[in-house]
């Protein structure tokens, strides 16, 4: 694609002059701002820091499980801990990341004045550390925070729940809001504010994947809503939607959560796959193979994300031909997945690579993802999840598609775009520090993982057989070396903030897309009139 | 887009609705999760009263970001790509609610073709009535549950029959003042708009009758009394609160109008209005249709 600036950036139009020297100072700034790249700081922000209160979670749950035996902590206190971190890396971080990266890229990349609709984008950033204020306070309740497993699957979130679940769900439910806004925004922005000549099918891949995803939310968020809902009324007001005494189903509140959490988990996968399909080709200095396939296999994704809800529950005794069904349907996700991987290597097949950290972790990712990937598959085969089923196996699975898959990726997109943030180049050394540090001890942490879930080590629990210990050992120590390594990542965007190296326009000399048209930092307000595209 | 001058694009500047927004919605969740919780002991808590704030609050934050909107609108800041943006946001909002909807249908559509017969031995689960509930007969309405609970099914004749034609008459007479609004007869607006708000009360009453019907001792039909009266009161009540916010905008759009708001060709938020009216009535008739005739 190649794009041209005919307008200048000074140029402007009479009729929006007023929004301009608006840039208040201080807090007021930041809590009244409707600048698309204010909020996505702000979500960046805030997904760090969620990212950070989850890590220390599960550095408890890792330290308790240092060795056999209870030594640290309680049960009940171990059950609230991996719930919360569940709900928080899910909720709080992985998805404020990813449309913090939508919300500072997409108007750039789409060549428009801001996101769609400004003070509704400041709304859905606003209410998300409100619900998770509400759902960290539950810790300072008698009962506890909430310890039935971030699927909260009922009745333990019903029948057998501490005092906590109101609170819970009403947190729920604005992190509801807040996507389901979020995600409005991002699709009429994709389909009302490109610039003239920006034919859906010219629009970098990374558009692609948050227009996809997008739509994802705004189908599933509302579900998870329901859902919630009527945990609330089983809990607290005596309906039996859960409870087969009154002619309902515990099993069916797995099968509407899961409507909701699988597509949520290609929610947080598929913005992944745009930003590698971003930087590899900028760093390959090729550009992405197979281009349309690679929209038709994320839209492909997408769709059967509908239809493969059922494999979180092949044990509950469903009818076989629901096994079946499902079985099939999740297998043939491989498909759509196996062509983008071998896009991204086809993309760096005879490429000229240079290994900047964006493309370390893009390249990390593909691997580590693909591994998460065959993971899945053997997870997909309805007999031998009767093996794996709520095994360490099946936290190792996630944990490699969520940390080395979509953590990654949201490392790779932050380094990528970190000149263009701050206007300053982020110190090498530190970065590869970074990197090196996460990948050894991402592995050390999660891939003794497989082992241990085939051996039968079962998830969610505070002791372990004594056979396990040797693995857990090594886990353990894992986790707190990825826990601080992570810290470096902190240290290099604080000190990338205050200064470095003065990055140009484009710091990447293969890097494709808008944004680079316009100065490091980018300017506070950017294609008030529009870019023409070729 | 083959628009030979770009309209500029207007981006507010700052604005402090959201954030009074997102307070509101903060004491909306600590008030609603706190009455919850103390629901057998309301007055441990202060939790309705900060619940009822936030609700002030909230309502508040609408009038004065609206006000913002219907100010900027007024003075010609929007171009027609800003319409776009807000039919778009607002189609894909209704979307969002279909969704809403279909999780609780999906319960209702689950509870009747799965657990209900599987409770009494359908398909392979014929040790589960053998031994759980040897005494439990499936079927729809569930008037006794497994556990014995006993109600009555509410029929589709009388009242919700009576609330199906006026839902259906709204939804044509909302069409109807669509239409004189863009013939530009004000007249014949004010009358079919202020018609349709006047369904759509009659319509909540009849169901407020419904309700305090199912609840008297005759039918015992109560929002505990199993799936049958769970699914019954969760979606005819869902659908009474947005038939209530429905109600509410309409009613917005009548003072609006008389005030002289609105141009044959420049009318959105009557638009998304009328847009919302017929989503509540289209989500009725399946209701409808779902919940009392099948």
């Amino acid at each position: 694609m190649t794009t041209d600036v005919i307008n200048d950036q000074s140029e402007h139009d009479p009729h929006d002059g007023d929004h301009h020297d608006h840039k208040m100072t201080g807090l007021k700034r930041w809590l009244y701002t409707t600048n698309h790249k204010d909020i996505g700081s702000m979500y960046l922000w805030f997904s760090f820091i969620m990212f950070l209160t989850g890590g220390v979670m599960a550095l408890v749950i890792r330290a308790e499980l240092f060795q056999p035996g209870l030594q640290i902590i309680e049960p009940d206190f171990f059950n609230q801990m991996t719930t919360v971190h569940g709900l928080i890396m899910v909720f709080g971080a992985i998805m404020p990341a990813f449309t913090g990266l939508a919300n500072w890229m997409l108007p750039m990349m789409v060549g428009a004045p801001d996101m769609a609709l400004p003070r509704l984008n400041n709304w859905s950033f606003w209410i998300l550390p409100f619900a998770f204020a509400i759902l960290l306070s539950t810790f300072f309740l008698e009962s506890g925070a909430p310890n039935f497993g971030w699927t909260f699957y009922a009745p333990l979130s019903t029948t057998y729940s501490n005092g906590s679940t109101a609170l819970f769900v009403f947190a729920v439910h604005i992190m509801g809001i807040s996507s389901i806004m979020g995600a409005i925004n991002i699709v009429v922005t994709i389909m009302n504010m490109r610039a003239p000549g920006m034919t859906y099918m010219k629009m970098p891949l990374f558009v692609w994947t948050f227009f996809i995803t997008a739509y994802l939310l705004i189908a599933v968020m509302p579900v998870l809503a329901g859902t919630v809902t009527m945990v609330l009324t089983d809990t607290y007001f005596g309906t039996s939607f859960f409870d087969a005494a009154g002619g309902g189903d515990p099993v069916m509140f797995q099968h509407i959560f899961w409507f909701f959490g699988h597509p949520e988990v290609y929610i947080m996968i598929l913005p992944a796959f745009g930003i590698v399909s971003t930087t590899i080709p900028a760093f390959a200095r090729k550009p992405l193979f197979g281009y349309s396939s690679m929209v038709y296999a994320t839209a492909s994704i997408a769709f059967l994300s509908f239809i493969v809800w059922a494999h979180h529950m092949f044990t509950t005794g469903m009818p076989l031909f629901g096994e079946l069904f499902f079985m099939y349907c999740t297998m043939l996700i491989a498909v759509p997945t196996g062509v983008k991987v071998f896009n991204w290597a086809a993309t760096m097949w005879r490429g000229s690579i240079s290994f900047e950290t964006p493309m370390l972790f893009s390249i990390a990712f593909v691997i580590l993802f693909t591994i998460g990937g065959f993971s899945g598959l053997m997870l997909a085969m309805t007999p031998v999840d009767f093996q794996y089923h709520d095994t360490y196996f099946v936290v190792a699975h996630f944990h490699y598609v969520l940390v080395t898959g979509a953590l990654f990726s949201i490392f790779a997109g932050a380094y990528y775009w970190l000149p263009k943030w701050t206007g300053y180049m982020y110190n090498d050394t530190l970065s590869k520090w970074h990197f090196w540090c996460s990948l050894v001890s991402v592995n050390l942490l999660f891939f003794p993982m497989h082992f241990l879930g085939l051996a039968g080590m079962p998830r969610r629990i505070p002791d372990y057989a004594l056979q396990f210990a040797d693995f857990n050992k090594w886990v353990s120590i894992g986790g707190f070396a990825f826990g601080l390594s992570q810290l470096i990542f902190l240290v290099l965007v604080i000190k990338c903030i205050r200064g470095g190296d003065k990055a140009p326009a484009k710091p990447w000399d293969g890097a494709e897309g808008l944004e680079w048209t316009v100065p490091s930092p980018a300017p506070y307000h950017t294609f008030e009139t529009p870019p023409k595209i070729d | 887009m083959t628009t030979k001058e770009y309209e500029s694009y207007y981006v507010p500047a700052q604005s402090k609705w959201p954030i009074i927004g997102a307070i509101a919605l903060f004491l909306i969740a600590v008030g609603a999760g706190n009455y919850v919780s103390n629901l057998n002991n309301p007055e441990a808590s202060g939790g309705g009263w900060v619940l009822l704030a936030g609700i002030a609050l909230i309502i508040y934050m609408v009038f004065g970001w609206f006000n913002n909107v219907i100010t900027e609108s007024m003075a010609g800041k929007y171009s027609h790509q800003m319409d776009n943006s807000f039919r778009q946001g607002m189609s894909w909002f209704i979307f969002s609610e279909v969704m809403f909807f279909a999780a609780f249908f999906g319960a209702l559509l689950y509870a009747r073709t799965f657990s209900v017969p599987w409770l009494d031995g359908a398909g392979n689960n014929a040790a589960t009535a053998a031994i759980l509930w040897p005494d439990f007969t499936a079927t729809w309405p569930l008037i006794k549950t497994p556990d014995g609970t006993e109600t009555t099914a509410m029929g589709w004749y009388g009242l919700p029959l009576i609330n199906t034609i006026l839902l259906l008459t709204s939804s044509i007479t909302a069409h109807f003042a669509h239409v004189s609004l863009e013939q530009e007869k004000r007249g014949l607006l004010k009358f079919w708009l202020g018609l349709t708000v006047v369904l759509g009360v009659v319509f909540l009453f009849c169901q407020g009758l419904e309700y305090a019907h199912g609840y008297a001792d005759e039918m015992k039909l109560y929002l505990d009394s199993g799936i049958y009266g769970n699914t019954f009161y969760l979606l005819t009540g869902f659908h009474g609160m947005h038939v209530t916010l429905g109600t509410i905008m309409l009613l917005v759009m009548l003072i609006r109008v008389f005030k002289g708001h609105f141009t044959p060709k420049n009318h959105f938020a009557f638009q998304a209005a009328s847009w919302y009216w017929h989503f509540v009535d289209v989500v009725w008739v399946i209701l409808f249709v779902f919940v009392y005739i099948i």
